[in-house]
């Protein structure tokens, strides 16, 4: 029997291009249980192989086909704490979705979707396991409460550590609170998450920056942390380095995000953090981040907002989905234009001058190389985001000499392990910007290697 | 939360606090901010960390936006929502003999805890510092307990000379030579400063307070051209040697949002 998938609802995109609210709206349980009898309950399923965190994807979608939810739901939680926040932002084509068979001769199961689905559940019917921990009273402290830290912190918590997580900023979540925007993650969704973190008894505390108000020596040496696992991400911004780029009105795609999903410019003046864009928008980039940057000015009242990007349709890195939703929003791809400066009036940007590129040879990423025409076009604007890619902040390498880190900022490890003694990492600080769930897979696989290395220690 | 220990008006605009926040003066070095939100939905402002102690931490503030205003109506024993810290490059104490600080308005808090680190390490320390009337030349007495000779300016003449810094300075220079000066202030006395001590020869530092969101090099708003090249305010200073800083960009920056600062303090502030 084949059956067609079956589609989420969402939101009709001139309705949602002017709100914030979430633009998919998740399946209802007949939806989800439709859905679920699509899958072919493979004895080698490979849609696990693809999974970053191995969650037993056949047993959990067997069980909501037989409208077990709560088993989904706990069956899932075992290898992965955050479904309601991965069913959304996963790129489940390129993984387990992407593996599916039944993906062969028609679409795949929609994995992600029942992922959310029970995810959403749980979150509703506030299941929660209730894990019996084993106290070994040894500490471990986690930099960063993005989705690595918090991996790396729920694993080892059900080892029985005494688990520490300090995050920089006001609010807990990372990338999941600055970076991705309302509309495409509710942050009360990433809250009650992260609560169930917090009911497992990880100790969550805001306000402290790494290497600064305290140092990774102090940890170990002054406040006894066994371990320290570095999850503090990739967010120091890109820049083009172009002429003109600190006029007014030229944001980083994280400054322009940041206001709006963390401080809630959108609100303003109810809320006291301002953004400003104007009616026409360029966005610099072709990635996730463009797309959320692009829609969130769409939403903000923009009349005219495009997408300046210097290769072609098919090279663009951001996800399908998220470029068909933009594409309905009204988003227009200006597509092999590569900026080449900013001009402006009294220091405020007008215009972005591009050159026009053209499509070359085969590069090294498998896209056609855009190469330089020697024409150029340029744009009228009233404001600019870039969002060309993000790496590791620099403050704990400023701060600790000895920390080793590559030619990008980023450190480097073995095996999770850093340069230095007790002191693991994973996430985007080691690979450079990714996604949600390999910083996750990076921050459970590095828990097991902080386990080994404090239960050696005590061999010795 | 981070309780307010103390709190003391300085004049009509500016206020100080004393706050308990251990995490932000445990490493805290003369240089360093913090960022505080006032309740839940609050801006993050930077300020300066006056003076620490192994618990708290002194902040002055002048009561210009709303965020400021809204701080003010704080008192002592009430909270802040957010206090993080300590942000930014201490200051680069550098080995010389002879220091002119001058410090316009405010400026003269983030001025205070590097002019007294280099009156400590033995340095010969004056002030010039100016503001609008006497009452608003705050940390005069603190000053004066390591400063050689405060020299004062302000706009209607009720203390020191009647006028601004740099005609202060412009006389004090006929007489004595310094190896440095540090100016802090609004981005306009900070840029005359900086071209009448290049016509004297002395080297100039300057602390850069542009708007800012996270205080840790993420977003880039605080970003400065210097001699071509972009650093943030807030990781890479706020201290910077004034040479080559492009101050009109800088003040073009620190404008961008005066349209909606007045619209919330009408909106919100004026009853």
């Amino acid at each position: 029997m084949k059956r067609d998938r079956t589609v989420m609802p969402v939101q009709e995109a001139d309705v949602r291009s002017t709100n914030f609210l979430e633009v998919a709206l998740g399946y209802s349980l007949d939806d989800a249980v439709l859905e679920a009898s699509r899958c072919l309950d493979c004895k080698i399923p490979r849609c696990v192989a693809a999974c970053p965190v191995n969650i037993d994807i056949p047993l959990f979608i067997r069980e909501l086909k037989g409208k077990d939810v709560e088993s989904a739901y706990f069956t899932i939680n075992k290898a992965n704490i955050l479904p309601a926040i991965c069913g959304r932002v996963c790129p489940q084509e390129k993984q387990c979705e992407g593996a599916c068979i039944v993906g062969i001769k028609a679409k795949p199961v929609s994995i992600g979707a029942l992922e959310r689905f029970v995810g959403d559940y749980a979150l509703e019917n506030k299941l929660s396991s209730d894990e019996i921990i084993i106290e070994n009273n040894k500490k471990v402290a986690i930099v960063g409460s993005g989705p690595a830290g918090l991996a790396c912190a729920v694993s080892l918590r059900r080892l029985g550590y005494t688990v520490d997580i300090f995050e920089a900023l006001h609010e807990f979540g990372g990338v999941l609170k600055y970076g991705i925007p309302e509309f495409r993650l509710p942050k009360n969704v990433v809250d009650e998450e992260i609560n169930k973190a917090r009911k497992l008894g990880v100790n969550f505390h805001k306000n402290v920056i790494i290497g600064k108000s305290i140092t990774i020596d102090q940890l170990l040496h002054e406040e006894n942390y066994k371990a320290i696992f570095l999850g503090s991400g990739a967010g120091l911004p890109s820049a083009l380095g172009l002429a003109g780029e600190n006029l007014t009105g030229i944001y980083y795609a994280n400054e322009f995000l940041t206001r709006v999903n963390l401080m809630k410019a959108n609100s303003f003046p109810n809320t006291p953090t301002p953004v400003r864009i104007g009616s026409n928008v360029a966005v610099i980039g072709g990635g996730n981040v463009a797309m959320d940057a692009a829609r969130t000015a769409k939403r903000l009242g923009a009349k005219n907002v495009f997408i300046l990007y210097r290769r072609d349709m098919d090279s663009l890195p951001a996800r399908l989905e998220e470029v068909h939703h933009a594409i309905e929003e009204g988003i227009t791809f200006n597509l092999l234009y590569n900026p080449v400066e900013f001009k402006g009036r009294d220091y405020k940007v007008n215009r972005v001058k591009c050159e026009i590129m053209e499509l070359g040879e085969m590069d090294d990423s498998g896209r056609r190389r855009p190469m330089p025409t020697g024409k150029y076009k340029t744009f009228n604007i009233t404001s600019s985001i870039i969002s060309i890619g993000q790496s590791p902040n620099p403050i704990l390498k400023k701060a600790t000499p000895e920390l080793v880190v590559d030619n990008r900022g980023r450190i480097v490890v073995d095996h999770h392990q850093t340069s230095i003694d007790g002191v693991f990492a994973g996430g985007d600080v080691v690979s450079g910007a990714a996604t949600v769930i390999l910083a996750m897979g990076a921050g459970k696989e590095a828990a097991v290697a902080m386990n080994e290395y404090i239960e050696s220690l005590e061999i010795d | 939360m981070y309780k307010i220990i103390r709190k003391e008006i300085l004049n009509v605009d500016v206020e100080l606090m004393e706050i308990e926040a251990p995490l932000v003066a445990r490493n805290a070095l003369p240089g360093n901010f913090l960022i505080i939100r006032v309740d839940e939905d609050g801006e993050r402002i930077p300020l300066t960390i006056v003076e620490h102690d192994l618990k708290n931490v002194t902040i002055i503030y002048q009561k210009l936006g709303y965020s400021t205003k809204l701080l003010s109506q704080k008192e002592a024993g009430d909270s802040l929502f957010d206090v993080v810290g300590p942000l930014g490059q201490a200051s680069h104490i550098r080995d010389v003999k002879r220091v002119l600080g001058i410090a316009g308005g405010v400026g003269a808090a983030p001025l205070y805890p590097q002019l007294k680190e280099y009156a400590k390490r033995g340095a010969k320390v004056d002030l010039i510092i100016g503001g609008r009337t006497k009452e608003h030349l705050i940390l005069l007495d603190k000053y004066k307990e390591f400063c050689d000779t405060v020299y004062c300016a302000t706009d209607d003449g009720s203390s020191g000379i009647k006028g601004f810094v740099t005609q202060v300075a412009e006389i004090v220079y006929q007489n004595y030579k310094y190896d440095l000066a540090i100016a802090i202030g609004p981005l306009i006395m900070m840029k005359n400063c900086v071209i009448l001590n290049e016509k004297y020869d002395i080297e100039t530092d300057v602390s850069l307070n542009p708007i800012m969101i996270d205080g840790t090099g993420m977003c880039g708003n605080c970003r400065v051209t210097i001699n071509g090249e972009t650093k943030f305010a807030c990781v890479d200073g706020p201290d910077f040697p004034a040479k080559g800083i492009d101050f009109d960009e800088l003040m073009a920056r620190q404008k961008y949002y005066n349209h909606e600062e007045d619209h919330i303090c009408k909106m919100k502030l004026s009853k």
